[in-house]
């Protein structure tokens, strides 16, 4: 690793443990309702909203109200969004004129975006009205993340309230979310996209004359504009020399920012971040990937701060960081160093003043093996899922990175949200599994862990391999699923195992290799999807509620620490524990036997 | 029913109101106040034609120009409407075929030149779209590209010296070059 890759890692991490308390606390304010100056000056705002729909704010809801009110929304969200889809020819702001997408598609798109997975079948550039995309897919963006966020704050709740019902009010928890936290920052961070170069604007998509002509084959097309074939079914080719280029145009910046600072990950271009107008400049890049930790990074304060101890905020961050900087390294190592059957083509790799070197297929120019290794580890540890380079092209081990971070079950930092609320569950099974060691009844911040919670930890922990594992294992198994493969070998198999792998974890990131936009991968993974949304989010609303409902026990000299170095060991073990027994037998069946043909000559 | 199903419906058209329409249209209003050029796609117009944008990058493939980099779009490389890299496996023939074939153009365009080829050169950008090539594949072609023009090399060196763009803090971004920039800019010189 050059001295390159680890300085920007340590400029990212730095500049995020800077923001990590003020953006913590201003999160566990928000939530709190406490009088600080940006809810006096929203206030009217909120209010507003309030008494447009109907909202009690002071009204808390049970667990099990909280998770209705929760699917309902979401599950009109994703109704809007397919609705918007479909009809979008007749709606403004469409320039281009775009038909309306596939209703397999539009139904694949709708779940995506509303689980905050935002995986991606169509091509954006010549799918996707802009109304489409910013009333449809970006609203989405915003709203899914709420949603993360107020499930990690419900389950906050549960562990910091005793002997009550209630873990909150829905509709008040999303609305402060997005008014106070997500809206302003956004719109902040749009505008600095721009100064760098990220476009902002509604003009139709424009035609350049470049300074040199290009000659290239197309399938020719006959009178009706259909595709042209000769008698025996092969497509007529033809050659066509054009100066033209389109360039795509729309408004980029203001859903880019919510891209990332939501762990979306949906590119308003097919090239997602690798995209020069929605990443073009190396501080963009930093921005983005800033965009991406921020939240997650910032709720284990939030979380330390509500349960009246920043401690255990600590502990959680610290395990989270330590994990970071060990995938990272396997990422950025790998692909620095390379892939061997191109040097030995006469090709220089080498790392040097005046080239990143490594392996730099599916890589752009001004991101190099740091920034794209950084930005591939962030957006597969985080749930976020856009990309700037492609992960399809990695080398084996280099793309089995990526792979085993969302494997992990997206913990590391993880999804605005869900990273929270998915760590603390792993929690209470770390402090489940110490106890049993050490023949005492567990416990987590005052809270007996018992019969009931452990269920829930449980299937919220397991539901994501089963449906990875079982997805993956139908697709390789059916003809429509084999079809979609795009490298021969056990890199075929990583593509699909990758696909269903994001779509369980509510990724979004691809082996984009992966021909995905067809009725059985559009449908299959979005049931995936679904399903590895809102099962693991009702069970960690039940944990919420059912610790919410126990009394608090007194610390002992028996009780075991929270918040030391033993524990961040026990969270760290419990993580890699469950992923690696979990997904080691199907990384050995791709990328590992890859790794090893790969070096084998 | 209703006490869930009126709030979820008014809050998602409310929602939708405020983050699909007034936000994203305050942001245009305001950057295209204070950042017009870069708002509109850093568009390059010369002599009242669109020649490009100095962040999409264009195909060359005349010995007098400086290369970009192998592009994976379709049908044509560099089409702006299907930005996409070539999502090829690092074992696949067709990977090193590709390479292969980048680098048989190189050498049949300066068959002097025996030097290993940088390797951001011979392979496919992400995007496809990638504007930058690296310093190291900007020198490898200077020779050719002064032989080709009749420049003396240190002047296209220099010229390269002028445009390079190195890392920012030390940590930022890659020792990289425009390539559009600075085929205009050669064309300048003359």
């Amino acid at each position: 690793m050059t001295g390159e890759s680890w300085g920007l890692l340590a400029l990212l991490l730095g500049v995020t443990l800077l923001c990590v308390k003020p953006l913590g606390l201003y999160m566990a304010q928000v939530m709190e309702g406490a009088p600080i100056w940006p809810l006096r000056v929203g206030g009217g705002l909120e209010r507003l909203i309030y008494r447009l729909c109907g909202i009690d704010p002071g009204e808390e809801m049970g667990w099990k109200r909280y998770a209705i009110a929760l699917l309902a929304f979401n599950a009109l969200g994703a109704v809007l969004l397919y609705a918007l889809q479909r009809l979008q020819y007749f709606l403004p702001l469409n320039p281009q004129h775009l038909s309306a997408p596939s209703p397999d598609s539009a139904f694949n798109t709708a779940i995506s975006f509303a689980t905050n997975t935002n995986w991606q079948s169509y091509t954006p550039e010549t799918t996707m009205s802009y109304l489409s995309q910013m009333a449809g897919l970006a609203v989405q963006n915003f709203l899914s993340a709420a949603t993360g966020i107020v499930v990690a704050i419900a389950l906050i709740r549960g562990l910091a309230r005793h002997t009550v019902k209630v873990i909150g009010n829905f509709w008040a928890d999303i609305t402060r979310v997005t008014l106070y936290v997500l809206l302003p920052i956004a719109f902040v961070l749009a505008l600095a996209l721009v100064s760098q170069g990220v476009i902002q604007n509604f003009s139709a998509y424009k035609s350049a004359t470049m300074v040199e002509p290009v000659t290239y084959r197309e399938q020719a097309t006959n009178a009706a504009g259909d595709p042209e074939v000769d008698r025996t079914g092969k497509p007529v080719m033809r050659t066509v020399t054009t100066r033209t280029q389109i360039l795509p145009m729309g408004p980029v910046a203001s859903q880019e920012a919510i891209k990332e600072f939501g762990t979306n990950g949906g590119g308003f271009f097919n090239a997602n971040s690798a995209h020069p107008y929605e990443n073009p400049t190396a501080i963009s890049d930093l921005l983005e990937m800033l965009a991406i930790i921020l939240i997650p990074a910032s709720l284990t304060y939030t979380f330390g701060r509500l349960v009246g101890d920043p401690r255990q905020g600590w502990a959680v961050l610290a395990a989270m960081t330590i994990l970071f900087v060990l995938l990272y390294s396997l990422a950025n190592y790998n692909e620095q160093v390379g892939n061997p059957r191109i040097a030995a083509l006469g090709v220089s790799e080498a790392a040097t003043a005046l080239q990143p070197g490594g392996n730099m297929e599916g890589k752009e120019a001004r991101f190099g093996i740091a920034a794209s290794t950084l930005f591939a580890t962030l957006t597969t540890a985080t749930s976020c899922g856009a990309v700037n380079s492609m992960h399809d092209s990695f080398t084996p081990l280099g793309g089995m990175a990526p792979l085993f971070d969302m494997m992990l079950g997206e913990v590391v930092f993880g999804g605005v949200g869900t990273g929270l609320y998915s760590m603390l569950i792993f929690a209470i099974i770390g402090v489940f599994i110490a106890g049993l060691m050490i023949g005492r009844t567990p416990e987590y911040l005052g809270k007996k862990i018992e019969s009931f919670e452990m269920k829930m930890s449980a299937i919220a922990i397991l539901v994501m391999p089963f449906i990875v594992l079982l997805g993956a294992a139908v697709a390789v198994s059916v003809k429509a699923g084999q079809a979609g493969v795009a490298n021969p070998g056990a890199h075929g198999f990583s593509e699909i195992l990758y696909a269903f792998t994001s779509a369980g974890n509510n990724n979004g990131s691809a082996f984009a290799g992966l021909s995905a936009d067809t009725p059985f991968f559009n449908i299959a993974l979005g049931i995936v999807m679904w399903i590895g949304r809102y099962w693991p989010i009702v069970a960690v609303l039940a944990v919420a509620g059912s610790l919410a409902a126990k009394r608090r026990i007194p610390v002992t000299e028996g009780t075991m620490p929270t918040h030391g170095p033993t524990f961040i060991i026990l969270l760290i073990g419990t993580v890699l524990l469950v992923g690696a027994l979990t997904f080691v037998p199907a990384l050995a069946l791709g990328p590992i036997v890859e790794h090893l043909m790969l070096w084998s000559h | 029913m209703k006490t869930i199903l009126r709030p979820a419906i008014t809050l998602l058209l409310v929602m939708t109101v405020l983050l699909g329409i007034v936000y994203p249209f305050l942001v245009t209003g305001i950057a295209r106040a204070i950042f017009p050029a870069r708002a509109a796609g850093s568009l390059i117009i010369e002599n009242g034609r669109l020649v490009g944008s100095r962040l999409i990058g264009q195909p060359f493939r005349d010995p007098k120009d400086f290369w970009s980099r192998p592009s994976a779009t379709r049908p044509q490389p560099y089409n702006g409407l299907d930005s996409t890299g070539s999502n090829l496996g690092p074992l696949n023939p067709a990977l090193t075929d590709a390479v292969k074939a980048h680098i048989a153009a190189l050498r049949a365009a300066d068959p002097a030149d025996t030097a290993p080829v940088p390797v951001d050169l011979v392979t496919a950008s992400a995007s496809g779209l990638d504007p930058d090539i690296s310093l190291a594949a900007a020198f490898y072609q200077a020779g050719r590209v002064a032989r080709a023009r009749g420049l003396p090399p240190a002047r296209v060196r220099a010229l390269i010296a002028a445009h390079a763009k190195g890392r920012l803090l030390g940590v930022l971004g890659e020792p990289r070059i425009n390539v559009l920039e600075l085929n205009l800019a050669l064309d300048e010189l003359r």
